[in-house]
């Protein structure tokens, strides 16, 4: 019965799911947003089990004090600062909270979005090495589509540009939606597989 | 001056050309309460006096006086009206204005919303699912029969056991991340299948699995299915609820809170599968340089290079969603990937044949195949 409910829950929500594509008229067009709705309010009380599990690790880690246990005081007053912020004066603009946010937050996203440019070169450098065939056909297409995109391209041979764009919307492009109809008919089987209950890992099935 | 001052008194009122072919059709393939409304714009906008700077929409049901209901810019020939009544006759009257002077209006015929219950943009859509889900149902059928069934090798997939063996043999945990998406997004939903049978294999092994979370939702949902695996593995004394943990919703500060978890615990293998953005290469690089063995795969073809340059092995697009199904070698599941791959097939004939017609002048092709919005 533990697995019986779930599986029945599952094809009986997929099948209305598809059904709903194909029939415009109601009661189907507002199933996705019912359906939308209740996933949000699940994922509301997620959230806080969410936040509980950080809690808890935390706490555990300060009573235990493994290697590191300092970054966890760090996390907790962060959360601490950030609640009663939230919490005691509001979240609109010019708040406190707001404040925090533009003045912290979002300095440290920017800060690790900006080690990207450092991984790009690292990996760039490993991957462009010529040591295979498939490796020099991508550090020659690299190469052309990148000098292809700067004023220096243009500059070497005014055919460059286009050279560096037949390969993106030529040889690339193909190679893309290859991958996206491969992907669309994985999509499609694992739904399949999901839905007939055929496919129950999840639940704990082999 | 006086000229001019002559020309203004003596000039008659600005007389604005009506706009003319004025159409009201139900809109199609919606749920009711939609009328479309078009028309030819005025000789007078963006031509002769070029006086227009708005068209208005004016509705009149069964027996009632014309209301203004909307307004549309100077060049506009088509406005959706989406307050209509399914069953109610309509009129609709379009009126060129310049802001003060209107023109005079032109009528459309009487017109009834509907809705409807066959979305008929999409029937090329229905018989590609139907066609695709009859011949998985047919392989399936099959291997429920007993027939053996040829799958190509998965070099990523085969190098599942190896990894999780390889980070046995260091005494090192396992990192599995399911990416940064929802549990509403399918890669996320495959990625706790894989989870399974990986978990399952750690927890035959005796090996820690750490499964860092993006959401809450992901989270309990990994929860779920580690421990499933540690009672099916016959180990559930060995499940650690604390291994799998939220990290946090936002993007870059999970790349961090990842990042930092790689670093201190040194993980000896780690699956990148689900959904990734921008942290793909974040997180794939800093696993590299800990030195653990890497197995990627996510249906993201902007990601697909970042994870082949940084990882051992990554899961194309539908390796990924195989991934399951050629894990477990069950009949059942790797029936469902001979479909796929027929449907492959297919598609393929189906490309090319698409090309020659198109080639030879024949784009009725492209109609057909195409689906509605």
């Amino acid at each position: 019965m533990k697995k019986q409910i779930p599986i029945i829950i599952t094809f009986i929500a997929g099948m209305v799911m598809i059904l709903q594509y194909f029939i415009p008229h109601r009661p189907f067009s507002d199933i996705q947003q019912l359906f939308n709705t209740w996933y949000v309010i699940i994922a509301v009380f997620a959230m806080i089990l969410g936040l509980g599990n950080l809690l808890k690790i935390h706490a555990i880690r300060l009573q235990r004090r493994p290697k590191g246990w300092w970054y966890s005081i760090v996390l907790l007053l962060g959360f601490a600062v950030m609640f009663i912020a939230g919490m005691g004066w509001g979240i609109e603009r010019g708040s406190l909270f707001d404040f925090l946010f533009w003045n912290t937050h979002l300095p440290m996203s920017s800060t690790m979005f900006a080690l990207l440019a450092f991984f790009v070169a690292s990996a760039s450098y490993r991957a462009f090495r010529a040591r295979t065939s498939e490796a020099t056909l991508l550090l020659v297409s690299a190469i052309l589509v990148m000098v292809g995109r700067v004023p220096l391209g243009n500059y070497i041979w005014d055919k460059l540009p286009l050279l560096g764009d037949w390969i993106m919307s030529y040889p690339n492009m193909a190679g893309q939606r290859a991958i996206m109809i491969g992907i669309a008919l994985g999509v499609v089987s694992t739904s399949l597989r999901i839905i007939l209950g055929i496919e129950r890992t999840y639940l704990g099935g082999k | 001056m006086l000229l001019i001052l002559v020309m203004v008194l003596t000039q008659g009122p600005i007389e604005l050309a009506p706009p003319t072919d004025i159409t009201a059709e139900d809109r199609p393939n919606d749920a009711g309460g939609n009328v479309v409304i078009s028309w030819t714009k005025s000789a007078d906008d963006g031509a002769g006096s070029d006086a227009v700077q708005e068209y208005l929409i004016f509705r009149a049901a069964q027996d009632e006086e014309f209301q203004q209901i909307g307004r549309t810019r100077k060049g506009g020939e088509e406005f959706v009206d989406a307050t209509t009544q399914d069953g109610v006759e309509y009129r609709y009257l379009i009126k060129a204005s310049d802001g003060t002077v209107h023109s005079e209006p032109g009528m459309s015929e009487v017109v009834v919303s509907s809705a409807q219950w066959f979305h008929a943009g999409r029937i090329s859509m229905l018989v590609a699912t139907l066609v695709i889900s009859i011949l998985i149902l047919w392989f399936i059928r099959k291997a429920k029969r007993g027939e053996k069934l040829f799958i190509r090798r998965i070099a990523g997939l085969e190098a599942v056991d190896d990894a999780v063996g390889r980070a046995t043999e260091m005494g090192k945990p396992i990192m599995y991340i399911p990416g940064i998406l929802d549990m509403d997004d399918i890669q996320t939903i495959a990625s706790m299948i894989i989870l399974g049978r990986v978990a399952r294999k750690a927890a035959s092994y005796e090996t820690p699995i750490l499964v860092p979370c993006t959401r809450s939702i992901v989270m309990s949902a990994a929860q779920e299915t580690v421990k499933e695996a540690y009672v099916d593995a016959g180990r559930p004394d060995a499940y650690d609820a604390d291994k799998i943990r939220y990290l946090t919703d936002d993007q870059f500060g999970y790349a961090a809170g990842v990042d930092g978890l790689m670093l201190r615990e040194k993980p000896g293998a780690i699956f990148y599968l689900g959904a990734f953005y921008a942290e793909s290469l974040i997180l794939a690089e800093t696993g590299h340089s800990v030195g653990a063995i890497q197995i990627a795969g996510t249906a993201q073809p902007s990601q697909l290079p970042f994870f082949v340059t940084a990882c051992d092995y990554t899961l194309i697009g539908e390796e990924f969603f195989a991934a399951s199904a050629y894990l477990s070698r069950e009949p059942l599941l790797l029936g469902s990937l001979k479909g796929q791959d027929w449907g492959k097939a297919i598609f393929i004939i189906i490309l090319i044949i698409g090309i020659l017609l198109v080639s030879f002048g024949f784009e009725t092709i492209i109609s057909l195949l195409s689906t509605g919005q």
